[in-house]
């Protein structure tokens, strides 16, 4: 089981016109060397589900900035005024969607469920096209599971198998976003021998994870 | 007194001991700064954290450790670090106790509109839709107007939050209890008159045969 592959051969997997996830919140927890690199080889016509855009020099942001991106799936952009002015434009599809839904239809999307059914966003603009459902007397709104050719997922630590742990709050999105795309890069702080991060404290196991990026030199 | 002064320490006396609460960003996270003394709250922060703590001096803060907007911030000693499903969990699972969020707009229905203005501003709701639909109380902590205009209004203007009745509105002038009937005035600020509330408000108000004046100093 070999795993570990270079930031550049990683992003060399990617095709113009990919579906990414990427984790992170406001950047922390964003897999930072793999955006870099995608920004370095130019990738183009992303479609990146993502809970925010970051900022124009932060994490997601710089992909925004550099205009890779053709469509954004997010709860909030509004820390990075880039985002706002190409969609204000007409040139990236922007689709905010509220953030506890947007987990769980990344979540919908790993775990194998049909959808998700939800209070959220009843009444509100979010609704609009959707679907309703009642059921016991409450009214749910049908939100459809998310799926992406590539998640990149930035961790605290990776052994060599790919087990997963991460740091405080730069989990967020990352160990959900790990059972949700076809293939799934970690990007470590630290990788360690097997066996150095104990059975209970594995967050996202090994076998979600194809690709553990090296070290830069 | 500052206005801003007087909502956060009026909003401060509804906390209970042990209880849950969300702070939104801005003048929602001042409230934490009057609270009574001796009482033990958990601030959950919707970026992954049960137990935020304000940031440690100097050096000492760890790049892994923000709150939801982005600034560094502690823990407390038996704090828990969850992934962005988890956190939503608490949420709409009716675990969350309490939700203190800012508003553009409240009705007399106690419906909020707190994320969009459509053609100005379009940040995304991040997690406020979830939020607003899911604790158990919440509470909307805003200033009573806006540009010399009444942000609590007969009906909202400005795409909605949620539908879900918020439990109470905190100003610098009053404490108003939305209910089936219609908004209720419960206190009135020191030093602010009953005549003065309505004069400053469009919606219409209920008022009681006891209008109880805010226990703050």
């Amino acid at each position: 089981m070999h795993k570990a592959t270079s930031c550049t051969k990683a992003v060399e997997m990617i095709p113009d016109g990919a579906t990414l996830m990427i984790g992170g919140f406001l950047g922390i927890g964003t897999p930072k060397r793999m955006i870099d690199e995608i920004v370095r080889q130019g990738k183009k016509n992303l479609t990146i589900i993502a809970n925010d855009t970051g900022r124009p020099d932060l994490g997601i942001g710089k992909l925004v900035v550099a205009r890779l991106v053709k469509k954004v799936v997010a709860s909030h952009i509004g820390t990075n005024p880039e985002t706002q002015k190409q969609m204000i434009a007409g040139e990236l599809e922007v689709v905010l969607t509220p953030q506890g839904t947007l987990a769980e239809q990344i979540r919908a999307g790993g775990y194998g469920l049909g959808g998700v059914l939800t209070a959220t966003g009843i009444g509100t603009t979010v609704a609009e096209g959707k679907q309703t459902i009642e059921l016991q007397g409450k009214t749910y709104l049908i939100e459809l599971p998310l799926h992406a050719d590539f998640a990149l997922i930035a961790a605290h630590r990776a052994d060599y198998h790919g087990n997963l742990e991460y740091a405080l709050t730069a989990r967020n999105f990352n160990s959900l976003m790990a059972f949700s795309a076809d293939t799934v890069f970690a990007e470590p702080d630290h990788i360690v021998p097997v066996g150095v991060i104990p059975p209970d404290a594995v967050i996202t196991p090994f076998c979600c994870v194809d690709y553990i990026i090296e070290r830069s030199n | 007194m500052d206005e801003k002064v007087v909502i956060a320490k009026r909003v401060a006396l509804e906390m209970k001991e042990g209880s849950l609460v969300n702070l939104g960003i801005g003048l929602p996270t001042t409230v934490a700064t009057y609270l009574p003394a001796g009482l033990q709250v958990f601030f959950q922060s919707e970026n992954g954290i049960i137990g935020l703590a304000p940031a440690p001096d100097g050096g000492l803060t760890d790049p892994n450790l923000t709150d939801a907007g982005g600034g560094f911030v502690g823990a407390i000693p038996g704090a828990a670090s969850i992934d962005s499903a988890v956190s939503f969990g608490l949420i709409r699972g009716g675990h969350l106790d309490v939700t203190v969020l800012g508003g553009l707009e409240v009705d007399e229905l106690g419906h909020l509109a707190n994320w969009t203005v459509p053609g100005k501003m379009i940040p995304g709701m991040g997690g406020a839709m979830d939020l607003v639909s899911g604790a158990k109380q919440v509470i909307v902590a805003m200033q009573h107007s806006a540009k010399g205009k009444s942000k609590i209004i007969k009906r909202c203007t400005l795409p909605l939050t949620s539908v879900r009745r918020v439990s109470l509105i905190v100003t610098e002038l009053a404490v108003l209890e939305p209910t089936e009937a219609g908004l209720v005035l419960k206190e009135t600020a020191p030093g602010v008159t009953i005549e003065q509330v309505v004069a400053a408000t469009e919606a219409k108000l209920i008022i009681p045969e006891h209008v109880g004046v805010m226990p703050i100093a």
